[in-house]
Order: structure tokens, then sequence, then C-alpha cells
């Protein structure tokens, strides 16, 4: 039972980590420059109105962020982004302003407030409410019958993984 | 006068399916050959018939029928041949047609089989496999019909109906607008029905099943028969996602694979449940446990089948409207609900029959392990189809649409993916039944070691993401886990028998294909997983505008800025193709195109990236803006997608590995003679 805990947690512990993980991992800064490029000093360059455009959608085209959509709607998006970058506006203000003149679904994912946290608390009650009923499932079929086993333990058998594997393959 | 046949055919067809439904009730009721032999026959016709009315779509398509509306919406005078024939699954209504063809296919050939030792599922497999095929049938034929006309009326615009209004006259249209261009790929011509092929197959089973439930055998004889079936819709269902994800990566230009779009995850659904199952099952053959689980999970996979079929070309839950205005969509729902509903009904009433022949002895054992496995399967469907319905939900309560994007799926999915691996590395060290943790310490601490040690040498490579630190531990657990298993196979074949090592590892595969085939695969998903983390966390990108003779660097890399052409195609595009110069290290090591198609008649833009693919990474380039005047300059975005190769030569791996699980046998086994000559699984002895 404590071995089964043990697995239980460890496979909590590793999915709550990767989720930490995922959440610290902001995309890389392209380390990239035009080395010759005829943009004045001051104006943005592409790369930070790329950098915000990954974050917003567009609510014509779904699901296709602005940084790489085709459209002109799209197009006149940017141009905005780089017209407000260049006026001083942060990257908050920017996508601030866009969810007040779209609404919300501009945004990758939606704000977490009001039922909107539904989106974020369902799965994970619900995989953990799995990993709890999988649990009890298993202890309850574990407890009724302790030793059902009718093999010698393994470890007094010097072959015992050729035997296993005997077993494994013929049986199917 | 060809519409008509069709859609005559189609009728026919639909009639045919309802009597089969009621001969083999009846039959099964009365108990009565006859009629379930009628209902067989009936089922047998249904195939021929709907080729009937495909090639009549077909015939109409390649000769430019454009009074027929399907026509005109998914062809056009200047697209190919080939383009035109496979314009059968460019639209809504074609890809319904094509969906029953194949159904009727797949039913028939499983009525095929020999019975004698099963007749008793014959009359409900053909029951379920024929309302299924009704369903789509009055679908085509009252909502989505592919011979519907165009029709001029005295008065407005133009109909769309089967049969002339009062007083219209057929309008005669001199070209149709043609297959959007996103869709004229070689990818996209055979990912459709690689995916349908998948959604069909894993109709077969759920027939089984719901025949095992109707007749109350509750044995795993229903698993065993559709063992082969499982794996080949798992193998085109696999192979039609990586084609989308290569084909998106090819030709949607956003230097990515996949998207988490709503369409993308409706086809991934069915493949999450239907790997949960093929992990279940084994517990079932094994040891007699899980038939509920098992019955839920193909119950499952067979209503989000459908639910896939239904979301992949209608796009209506892209808003609550669209789903309210579109004809089909709530009766999609309905039947849905309807199949899911009567089949768990069915499985209550058999609740107490299937009951476990063993009990879990050991919570390490490989059973208990793949209960986890199907648990993060299942996890990882909840969050996708969460995602999917959720703005649906938000709009219906608030009126407010909200996005579900990329970053919550991958924040979601990304830990239990991780989890998976996990379990892949472990469950195949864990025995069945009984397994402790001194057994399983003593398998597992050798390949745990080397992994530790791969670890530690990406560590000393420079490397620090945490997720991609994470990840290549995983991938390197697994993989040595797996090829351990392979080594300790084979020398104990060889031990035993004086066989030289290969020949050992040859015969021992060959001995359980499945197992191994099934190994293969996991190397598979590990290199894919390899792919996945390079370039997910290791992709970079950036975008300037650079005039001829100019470079734009990145990293490692820079581009040189050549020149560009603009030019008209005959079927209908005009191109600007760009000569761009790579670098590397200030090398030049060779010359791109990346070009914008511009579709006249569609009046579509469609960015086909210039791609310099090593093993190493991917660089990436898409032209996403140009002066008229070519010295002026242009604009170009680059990325470049470390190890994106590993998730392609992982993808066929895989599909090698799927392709060893399922091929059939030909050892002859005496007394399995019967049931193998016809194509499937051996039965148990």
């Amino acid at each position: 039972m404590k071995r089964l805990a043990t697995l239980l947690t460890l496979l909590l512990a590793l999915v709550l980590a990767g989720a930490a993980f995922a959440q610290d991992s902001p995309p890389l800064p392209a380390n990239a420059t035009i080395q010759s490029g005829n943009r004045q000093a001051g104006s943005p360059s592409d790369d930070q109105v790329n950098a915000i455009a990954k974050q917003l959608y567009c609510p014509v085209c779904e699901n296709i962020p602005l940084d790489v959509c085709g459209t002109q709607a799209c197009a006149q998006w940017r141009d905005l982004i780089r017209e407000k970058l260049s006026q001083g506006w942060s990257e908050a203000q920017i996508k601030q302003y866009f969810v007040d003149q779209y609404g919300d679904r501009v945004l990758a994912t939606p704000p977490a407030r009001g039922l909107n946290w539904l989106v974020y608390l369902v799965p994970p009650v619900a995989i953990l409410a799995g990993f709890y009923v999988l649990y009890r499932a298993l202890k309850a079929w574990k407890q009724p019958t302790p030793q059902a086993v009718s093999e010698p333990p393994a470890s007094a058998q010097p072959d015992e993984y050729i035997l296993r594997l005997e077993e494994e393959l013929k049986k199917r | 006068m060809a519409a008509n046949f069709g859609f005559g055919t189609l009728v026919i067809t639909l009639l045919i399916s309802l009597f089969g439904i009621g001969a083999a009730v009846y039959g099964a009721r009365k108990n009565d050959p006859a009629w379930v032999d009628s209902a067989r026959n009936a089922m047998l016709l249904t195939w021929p018939l709907v080729t009937i009315a495909a090639l009549t779509i077909i015939y109409l398509l390649v000769n430019g029928r454009y009074e027929v509306a399907y026509v005109s919406e998914v062809t056009s005078n200047s697209m190919p041949f080939y383009m035109r024939v496979t314009a059968l699954w460019g639209g809504q209504a074609g890809s319904l047609v094509f969906w029953t063809w194949l159904m009727s296919a797949f039913a028939s050939a499983v009525t095929l089989r020999k019975w004698d030792r099963d007749r008793e599922f014959l009359p409900w497999v053909i029951v379920v496999a024929l309302v299924t095929l009704a369903f789509f049938l009055v679908l085509i034929i009252f909502f989505e019909n592919p011979f519907a006309r165009l029709w001029s009326v005295p008065l407005g615009q133009p109909v769309k109906a089967m049969f002339p209004p009062a007083g219209a006259e057929l309008l005669t249209v001199a070209d149709g607008r043609g297959l959007n261009p996103l869709l004229r790929h070689p990818g996209m011509i055979i990912h459709p029905p690689m995916l349908y092929l998948g959604f069909v197959s894993f109709v077969i089973p759920y027939a089984f099943a719901i025949a095992a439930l109707v007749t109350g055998r509750s044995d795993d004889r229903w698993i065993r028969i559709t063992r082969r079936w499982t794996l080949v819709a798992w193998l085109f269902l696999s192979l039609g996602l990586l084609l989308g994800g290569r084909w998106a990566y090819d030709v949607l230009g956003w230097g990515g694979y996949w998207g988490w779009d709503p369409v993308e995850i409706a086809a991934f659904m069915p493949w999450l449940s239907g790997t949960a199952f093929l992990h279940s099952v084994m517990i079932q053959e094994k040891r007699g446990m899980l038939k509920h689980w098992n019955m839920v999970l193909v119950i499952l996979t067979y209503a989000l089948v459908i639910f896939g079929t239904f979301l992949t070309r209608s796009g209506v839950l892209s808003s609550v409207h669209a789903f309210a205005q579109s004809a089909i969509g709530p009766l999609f729902f309905t039947f849905i609900g309807l199949t899911f509903i009567a089949s768990l009904s069915l499985l209550f009433n058999r609740w107490n029959e299937l009951k476990s022949e063993a009990v879990m002895t050991s919570m390490l054992s490989r059973e208990a392990l793949f209960l986890l496995n199907n648990l993060l399967f299942i996890g990882i469907l909840v969050v996708c189809f969460w995602g999917v319905i959720f703005p649906l939900i938000s709009e219906l309560v608030t009126g407010q649409k909200v996005t579900v994007g990329p970053p919550f799926y991958e924040r979601a999915t990304g830990p239990l993916f991780a989890g998976l691996l996990l379990l892949m590395g472990i469950a195949p060290l864990a025995a069945w039944r009984h397994s402790t943790a001194a057994t399983l310490g003593r398998a597992i601490w050798k390949p745990a070691l080397f992994s530790l040690l791969v670890l530690v040498a990406v560590l000393i490579g420079g490397i620090r993401q945490p997720a991609a630190l994470l990840g290549f531990w995983l991938a390197a657990f697994v993989s040595s886990v797996t090829l351990y298993e392979f080594w300790r196979g084979a020398l104990a074949r060889h031990h035993k028998s004086g066989e030289s090592l290969p020949v050992a590892l040859w015969r021992l595969a060959g001995r359980n294909r499945r197992r191994y085939g099934g190994y293969v695969i996991h190397l598979g998903v590990v290199l894919m997983a390899i792919g996945i983390i390079g370039i997910e966390v290791f992709q970079t990108e950036t975008q300037g505008t650079i005039s001829q003779g100019q470079r734009l660097s990145l990293g490692r890399y820079a581009i040189s800025y050549d020149s560009l052409a603009t030019f008209d195609t005959p079927d209908g595009r005009n191109v600007a193709r760009a000569v761009i110069t790579v670098y590397k290290d200030n090398q030049p090591i060779g010359e791109l195109h990346p070009r914008r198609d511009y579709y006249y008649e569609s009046q579509q833009p469609m960015t086909i990236p210039g791609v310099r693919s090593t093993m190493e990474d991917d660089f990436y380039v898409l032209l996403v803006d140009w002066q008229p005047v070519s010295s002026t300059g242009a604009t170009f975005k680059i990325y470049n997608n470390p190890l994106v190769n590993w998730l392609w030569l992982g993808g066929l791996v895989f599909i090698l590995g799927t392709l060893i699980a399922a091929w059939p046998d030909k050892e002859p086994e005496p007394e399995k003679a019967t049931v193998r000559r016809t194509g499937f699984a051996p039965a148990k002895a």
C-alpha cells in the first residue's frame, strides 16, 4: 500500500512539477538582429511586434495566432501594435486595449475570473478524482485476498526473468 | 440525370439498410438463421450501392458538372484530374459519402468472415454497422446532399435543391469555385482518408462489444476477434494525425505541426481513448479483469469517432450560432447521445455478469501500472474535451466568447504526457500479477543509471531548461528500458537455445509481435518526444525586412535576400517566389525559395515555406511581404526548429511498430487454423 501511495505521490509530484515548469518556460527570446536593416532607431522591430501578436487571436481567424495570420485584418492589427509600441505603450497595456475593444476572446486563454475559473479547475479536479478513485479501487481489490499468488517468491528463482518471459509470450 | 441516379442509389441503400436492421433483430430474437442471412445479404449489398453513388459523384466532379452545387463548391476548371477525383472528400457532403463508403466496406468485410464459433454475434454486429450506416445515409439524403443542384428561379437567388422548384430551370455554371487552396496538397489528399479509415475501423470493435453485451457473452471473445481491427484502426488514425501534422508544417506556414485547433483535437480524442483501450484490453486478455472498463472505453471511442467525423468538416464548434444554424449539428448530437446512452444501459444490464475473474494482487504489477496509464490518457482526453467545449459553455452562460488556445493545452497536458513517458519506462519491467519493489528495482536500476548518465551529459551540454531536462531524461530512460527489454529477451533465448543473438532477437519478436511491435512503438514515441521537446522548448524565430543583398540573422544562421520573381501559373495561381541564400557560421550552405501563392478563384493566399532540413534542426523561412520593386526589400520570417525531424522519424518508427504488431499471423498453429484463415487474431485455445 505504501508503495502504491509512493508511486501515486511521485506521479502527482511529476504532474505538478511539470505544470510548474510549463508555466516557468517563457517563449525564448529570439537572439536576432537585423544587421543592416533600414529601420530607424526607436521604431519597434518586427520581433517586438510578434512577441505581443503571438499572444493574441483576432475574432475572425479562429485559432490562428495573430503573429502568423495572413489576412489583411491581422496585418492591420499588427500595425496597430507597432503604432502603440512606438507610442511607448507596454505589452500589458496593448493586450488590455485589444481586450477592451474586442472582448476576452482575443486572449489565448480565458482570463481567470468568474465562470472562466472552470476552464482551469475542471481538468485538475477530474484528474485528481481519477487518482483517488483508482487508489481506492486498487486498495479494495487488494485487501480481500492478500495472497492470491500461487507463484513462488520471485527472488527464489535464479532465472526468474526467463520464466516470466516464457509465461508472457505463451499465454496471449 | 447522373445526379438523380446517384441520389436514387443512396435512397435505395438507406431502405436496404433499414430492412437489414429489422431482419437482423427479428432473426436474432426468433433465432431464425434465414432472417439473419437476409440481413447479412443486405449488409453486403450496401457496399456496391454506395460505391455506385460515390462513383457517380466522381463522374460529376471529373466532368465539371457545375450545376451540381457540391461540384461547383469543390472543383473548378483549372484543377487537375486527380484533384477532382479526390475532391470527393474535399467538402462536407462528399466526405460523408466517402465515410459511408468506407464504413460499408469494412462492415461487409467483417460479415464475410467465418462465423462458426460466434454465430450469435453476427446479427448484432450487423445491427450496429447498419444503424451507423443508416444514420449517415439519412444525413446525406436529407441534409447534406452531394447531388443537390442549383436552380434559377424566376424571382430571386438561385436555389439549391435536389428537385426543381416550380418554374425553375437548371442553372448553367461555367466554372466552379474550386477546392480550398489549403487543401490542394498531397498531404491533404491522403490525410482525410487515413483519418476516416481510422474512424471507421473503430466502429468494428464497438459493434462486437455491443454484440457481446446483447448476447451476454462475458468472456473476452469480442476482444480477441477485434484485436487486429483495433490495431488497424489505431494505425490509420495515427497515420492520419501524423500526416495532418506534416501538412500543417509544410503548408500552413506558422512553423509548427500542431496548433490545438478543435478540428485537430477532434481527431486526437478517439486516438486517446483508443490508445487507452489498446492497453487495457491486454489486462482483460491476460487476467480476465476490467471487463466493464474496456466496454466503457470502446463505447467512448465510438462516440468520439462520430463526434470527430462531425467536427472535422463542419466547424460548428466555433460558435453557438454556427451550431444552431447547421442542420446536422443537433442531429449528430442526438445520435451520439442516443447511442451512448443505449450502449451504457446495455452495459449496466450486464454489469454483474462481467465480473472480474481475478483480483489485483500487487500495486506494482503491470495491470496496476496499465490502469495508471489509462488514467493519464483519459486525463488528457478530459483536458482536450473540456478545452473544446468550454468556449461554447461560456458563450451560452455569459454571452462572452473566449478562446482556449495552445497555452492551456500545453500546460495541462504536458505533465500528463511526462507521466505517460515515465510509465512507459516502468511498466514493461513490471510483471503481471505479482511484482514487488525489489523485483522491479532489480530490473530497473541499470536503465535508470544509464538515463541519469544521459541527463548529466545533457547538463554538461549546456541545457538548463527544466522542461527539456525532464523530457530528455525521460526519453533516455524509456529508450534504455525498451532496448534493454529486447536485449534481455534475446540474450535469454540465446542462452537457452544456442541461437545467435540476431536470430534469437528475430525469433523472439516473431513469437509475440504485439509485444515487441508495441516496444517499437514506444521507441517511436520517444523519438517523437525528442522532436517535440526540440521545437517546443528551443524554437527561435525572427522577422525583418531586408533589401537585396542584405542579411537577416538568427543565431548561427543568416539569410541574404537575392531576388524575387512573380508569375502566373496555368492552374490559376499568382506566385511570388523569393530566392535567398542561407548562411551558417557565415558560410553559405544553400539556397531556399519561400513563396506566396495567391489563388485567383478563391482569392486566398497561401504561404509555402522554404525549408532546409537536417537531423539537427530545420531552418524554416517564410516570405511575409515584399515591395513591388524587389530592390526595395522583402519581409521574411525565419524559424530555427531544433530536432523537429526526430518527430517525423519517430512517426515512421511508430507506424512500423504498429505494422509489426498488427501484421497477420502466418505460423500455422493447428487448433487456431479456422479462425486465422479469415484474417483475424487467433482465438484462445
